[in-house]
This record gives structure tokens, sequence and C-alpha cells, in this order.
């Protein structure tokens, strides 16, 4: 029921927000070293850190740094896909899931299984990647083969019917084989468990790509904000602005998803919450967005560590149970009108 | 455009005689299906087969197959088709899209969750298990939909329900039951979590006489209630504004139709699980066929019937191995979403 904020608190706040959302990185990212089935005391942590050797070392440096850093990656990469697509379509409920980027990627993940009977985390991480990135490029096919992209509705449209079609043979390869359930299953919840550094080597040439990607698309999408015949006033190519914007959601959500398998909310939410500290200003609000989305995949992970034990709530069902119940919070408060 | 144009300006009764035609041939493709869906199986059961088996003369084996495995099968593909085709023309109707349909209740994840978990919990010791599984699943996956739908109806409820609030509160119920199916899935010992995933899909394997009758009994009380409301609805369909100023009782009629829509939605899903596709594709096909606005009821549950019926016989007797029924209509209805953007385009090109 909160006005919509006045813009000078928005420049004012600036360094504050900024000062707050490094508080939250810093804050999260100890949490996650410090925290886990295995209790080991803050100090202790902190010395392997600097000195790795057996025993707690591997704990920290084979298990909890990986996981931290890929954690924080993944969800830095959301949070700026989720606020590049909210700015491209104008539409609130914009979540990267949209383009076929997850389904893509189990299709590939299941058929990889399947076929090659083989469970190897690389070959999991290396066919998501391609999957995610197949599915997208052929939605986007479909839907310029349709009205074009210039329109956000037929790709959302391309983007559930191929989702729909690729489930369903995801489903089916599933149901005939158990040994792709078992991993499928896994897969499929967005887990950070048992990622290794090593994991960054691949996703990383496409996570940088679509970083540069997304800083040249901000000044279009500040145009975008006041609406598509503003934009064209402006000078804006609006099929460029697109075709850019598009570009940094597929790489860097199936960057994510190769890492984590599918993780929703953090793309939908991270936006929303970046918006309220910063405000609408793309050059502000992408960068906040990414430390939002980082603060927010690992805390979610820190809470699946500690509620589950030894056998650990994964971070996507944490994140989709609590930022299902968040959002539904949101959309009774009535905020959804100002967003 | 010009179909609509002429639906507009064409008098009453030519519409009203055409949806006629429409429903009578959905009826013809309906019957067609099951004489087929009967007839095709790994015996061959031709109609005249069928008629002495029914009247008792024919040979025990054709008897047996057809009241055992054959014909509970089929009535329950006709059931499910019905169910979901009438509570998708009744869902688009009232939210005024063309896209919706009746899962944006969360009836879909809810009665998920409650099967899920029936499977995975009461699985587990397996002489309970296997008593529990026939009875227990449609009863709980029934006892979870609705609960659902209600939830979803009573958190989008300020001094009215909204369709546009209602949808968005679906949305984030239907991702917290999403994500805790697959938190249970994953829990499971493999052979439960096949048996979930398996249901999770959809399919008529395994159906007999005991999970017709609840659908059957639901499709007869709630029809007559969803054709009573049958002019509200045309008249709702031109806004709110207008249809309270032309008398419509808005809040009790809205009520009354997504309470049936919930109510036939959560049988078909209970009977056979979540078939994907059929609530969406047959209303929007019935009212193309009778070129009108809004999707004719009799006519999309008809049309949903044969497609049910033909896609499970489809999934069962077109390749060696059998394919769920959710999965066909999910491969059929996919493309016809893609034809609806290449539509768009066509459109724009001649206007």
């Amino acid at each position: 029921m909160t006005s919509s904020p006045p813009l000078r608190r928005t420049r004012g706040t600036g360094w504050l927000a900024a000062a707050a959302a490094a508080a939250g990185v810093v804050l999260v990212a100890v949490a996650s070293l410090a925290l886990g089935s295995d209790h080991l005391a803050l100090a202790a942590v902190f010395e392997r850190l600097l000195h790795p050797r057996e025993d707690v070392g591997a704990i920290v440096w084979g298990s909890r740094v990986p996981r931290t850093v890929l954690g924080a990656l993944v969800g830095a990469c959301l949070g700026i896909a989720g606020a590049v697509m909210q700015g491209q379509t104008r539409n609130p409920l914009a979540d990267p899931g949209l383009f076929g980027v997850s389904a893509g990627a189990s299709l590939a993940v299941v058929v990889g299984v399947y076929t090659l009977h083989t469970t190897s985390p690389t070959l999991i991480l290396v066919l998501a990647l391609v999957g995610a990135i197949g599915a997208s490029m052929l939605v986007f096919a479909v839907a310029a083969l349709g009205r074009g992209l210039a329109s956000p509705v037929p790709l959302a449209i391309a983007g559930t019917a191929i989702s729909a079609l690729f489930a369903a043979v995801t489903s089916f390869l599933v149901l005939s084989d158990q040994t792709t359930l078992a991993a499928y299953r896994v897969w499929v919840v967005g887990s950070l468990s048992g990622r290794r550094l090593d994991d960054l080597g691949v996703v990383l040439a496409f996570v940088a790509l679509g970083l540069v990607l997304a800083i040249a698309n901000i000044r279009a999408l500040d145009s975008l904000s006041l609406g598509m015949e503003v934009a064209r006033g402006l000078g804006e190519s609006l099929l460029r602005a697109r075709l850019i914007g598009l570009g940094t959601i597929t790489l860097l959500t199936a960057a994510s998803v190769a890492v984590t398998g599918p993780i929703g909310f953090v793309g939908l939410t991270a936006p929303h919450i970046a918006r309220r500290m910063v405000g609408g200003r793309h050059a502000r609000l992408v960068p906040m967005s990414a430390v939002v989305g980082a603060v927010v995949l690992l805390a979610s992970d820190v809470i699946g560590r500690m509620i589950g034990g030894r056998a650990e709530v994964s971070v996507g069902v944490v994140l989709s149970v609590v930022g299902g119940i968040a959002f539904v919070a949101i959309v009774r408060h009535g905020r959804m009108a100002a967003l | 455009m010009i179909a609509q144009l002429d639906a507009r300006t064409g008098s009453r009764r030519r519409r009203g005689s055409r949806t006629a035609t429409v429903t009578i041939a959905a009826a013809i493709a309906m019957l067609a299906a099951v004489v087929l869906g009967v007839a095709i199986g790994s015996t061959w059961l031709p109609l005249g087969d069928v008629v002495r088996a029914l009247l008792g003369i024919a040979d025990r084996t054709q008897e047996f197959i057809l009241l055992t495995f054959r014909l509970p099968r089929v009535v329950c593909a006709v059931l499910v088709g019905a169910c979901l085709g009438l509570a998708g023309a009744l869902t688009q109707t009232f939210s005024r899209n063309p896209l919706a349909t009746p899962d944006i209740l969360g009836v879909t994840s809810g009665a998920a969750v409650g099967a899920v978990a029936t499977i995975v919990i009461g699985g587990g010791t397996y002489a309970v298990g296997s008593s529990l599984l026939g009875f227990g699943i449609p009863a709980v996956a029934t006892v979870f939909g609705l609960a659902t739908a209600a939830f979803v109806y009573g958190l989008s409820w300020r001094g009215g329900v909204d369709s546009y609030r209602l949808i968005l509160t679906g949305i984030g119920v239907t991702a917290t039951l999403t994500g805790l199916t697959s938190y249970l899935l994953l829990q499971a010992q493999i052979t439960q979590a096949a048996a979930a995933a398996h249901w999770l899909t959809g399919s008529l394997s395994g159906v007999s006489w005991t999970s017709v009758w609840p659908v059957l009994v639901v499709l007869v009380v709630v029809t007559p209630i969803a054709a009573a409301q049958s002019s509200a609805l045309e008249v709702s369909g031109l806004g709110d504004d207008l249809s309270v100023g032309l008398g419509v009782a808005l809040h009790r009629h809205r009520l009354i139709v997504i309470a049936c829509a919930v109510v036939l939605t959560s049988a078909a899903v209970s009977a056979s699980g979540p078939v994907d596709f059929v609530a969406f594709v047959t209303p929007q096909l019935a009212a193309r066929l009778a070129r009108r606005g809004r999707p004719p009821l009799a006519a999309s549950a008809l049309l949903g019937a044969s497609l049910v019926v033909v896609a499970d016989l489809v999934g069962r007797a077109a390749l060696p191995w059998e394919v769920p029924v959710g999965i066909v209509t999910a491969i059929v209805g996919a493309p016809y979403l893609l034809w609806l953007i290449s539509r768009h385009r066509s459109q724009e090109r001649t206007s």
C-alpha cells in the first residue's frame, strides 16, 4: 500500500544502499563459509582459508569456498538477467526461465544421461549449457518467424510452447529409465552441493560475454522504460537493443542453469528489491540487482544447509517455497501495481 | 479478422445454428473416437463384437478384456477430457483471457503435492501402500486440489476478487507447492519417485471402474450448474462495469463459475493426473469453429473428450511401448500454441 518513493530519496540514499548491499554480501559470504553440517569455529575457518591444510581445510576449500563463490556468481547472473528482462518487457512477472532455458537444459541433461549412461558432473554441466542456449535460440527463431522479436508476447508464448514440448520428451525419457530419473531429480531442483571451482572455467566465458552485453544494453533499457515509441524517438534501434538484451539474458541464465540447475525467483525478486533500494535507473539498478541476487541465493543456500542437517535442503527448493510465499505476500499487499 | 467481423455482424440465430452444428459435429467425433478407442488394442474388438459382449453373448475372453480394461479406460478418457474442456471454457470466459487455464488457481499443483506425498509416504510399506494407492491417491489429490484453490481464492480476496490478482496469487502458491513436490521426489526411494513421476505426467494406464464413478458423478452434478451460468457468462464477457449495469450479480456469478471449473479440474486430475493442454486447446478450438468470441460449453466438453480418447489411443497403440496420454497431449498442444503465433503474423500482414 506504500506509495512509490519520491525521486530525491533514491538520489540521496545511493551510497547508503551501496553500503548496505556490500555489508549484506560480506555477511552472507561469511555465513556461507562458516555454517554447515560440520560445525567449524569461525577462527578455524579463516585460518584454513589462508593456510589450507588437510581435515578442516578440505571442508573449507573443497566444499564451502566453491559453493560460496559459485552461489554468489549464479545469484548475480540471475539478478542481472532478471533486471534486463524486466527492462526489456516492462512486465513485472518476467522471469528468465521463460525462454525455454530451463526446459532445454533439462532435456539435454536427460538425453545425455539416457544415451551415454554417465552422470559425470562436467558432462552434465556442458550438456545443460548447450541445451539452454540451443532451446532459447529455437524460441527466438520461432518467435521471429511469427510476429518478430520486437514484441514480448510472442516470445513468451513461444517460450511456453517450446518448454512444454521439451518437458514432454523429458518426462518420457525419465519414465523409461530409472537411472536417468535418479540423475534428473537431483539436477532439476537446483543445488549448489558438490559443485567444484573447476565448473567456473566452463561457464566463465559465457558469463563475461553476458556481462559485457548487459553493460552495452543499459542506456537502451533506460530509453525502453519510457515506452517503445519514446525509445524510438530518442534514436534507439529497437531491434538492436532487443537482440543485445536477449543475448544477455540467454548467456547469463544458461550459465547459471548449467552450474546449479534451474533456480527460480532470484531473477524475479532481486530486481524488485534492488529497484526499491536505488530506483529505476539501470546504471544503478543492474549492478544492484546483481548484488541482491547474490545475497538472496547465498542466504537461501545457508538456510537450506541449516534446516536439513546432513541431508540438506537444496537452494532451489528453499527459494521456490520461500519465494512463492513472499511473492503472494507482495501481491496481497497490493505492491504489484507499483512495480 | 474477417471471421470475427462476420461473427459480430451476423444475426444471433445464425451464430446459434453454427454453434449447434459444431456441437453435433463434436459429438459425432467423440463417438467415432470412442468406437476406435474401444476397438483398437492388443486384441481387435470391432463394434459388432463390442455390442455382442455388452449383451453377454460374446466369448468370455472378449467380454473380460472389454469390461475390465478397454471400456473403463475409454470411458475415463471421455470423462476426463469433458471435465477439462468444460473447465477450460469456463476459465477462459470468466478471466476474459484466451490463454488462461484452470491451473491458474493452483488446483493441479495442489493435487500433485497430495498425490506425490501419498505415493512417497504411503507407498513405504508394501501391504498398506497398495490398498492406499488405489483409493488414496485420487482422494488425497482431490482434497489437496480443492483446498489449494480455496486457499488461492481466499488469499486474493480483498473486498472482491480481481482476476489479475487471482492469477498472480496462483503463480506464487504454485511455485511453493512445486518446490515441495520436487523436495518429496528427491527424498523418495527411486521406485516411488518413478511412480510419482508417472502420475505427474498424466496417464490413464491402470484406471478401473473405481476411478470412473467419482468423475462421472462430478460431471453430472456440475454440468447443469455451469450451463445455468451460461447466459450470465455471455454478459460478463462484456466487462465488469457493463455486466453489473445489466444486472448480473458479479461476485456470486464469478464464484460459481470458478467453483465449477475447480471441481471439474480436480475430478479430472484425481483420476488421471494432470493431462496438459486439453483445458487450453479445446475451448479455443471450439470458439474458433463456432466463430464466437467465447467458447461454447458443450462443444468444448465434447472436443475435450475426443482429444483425450484419441491421445490415449495414440499413446498406447501407435508405438511399441506405451506413452502416457499427458505426453501426447503436450506434443499436440505445444505446436497449436506456436501456430497461434504464426497466425498473429499473417493477420497483421493482411490488415
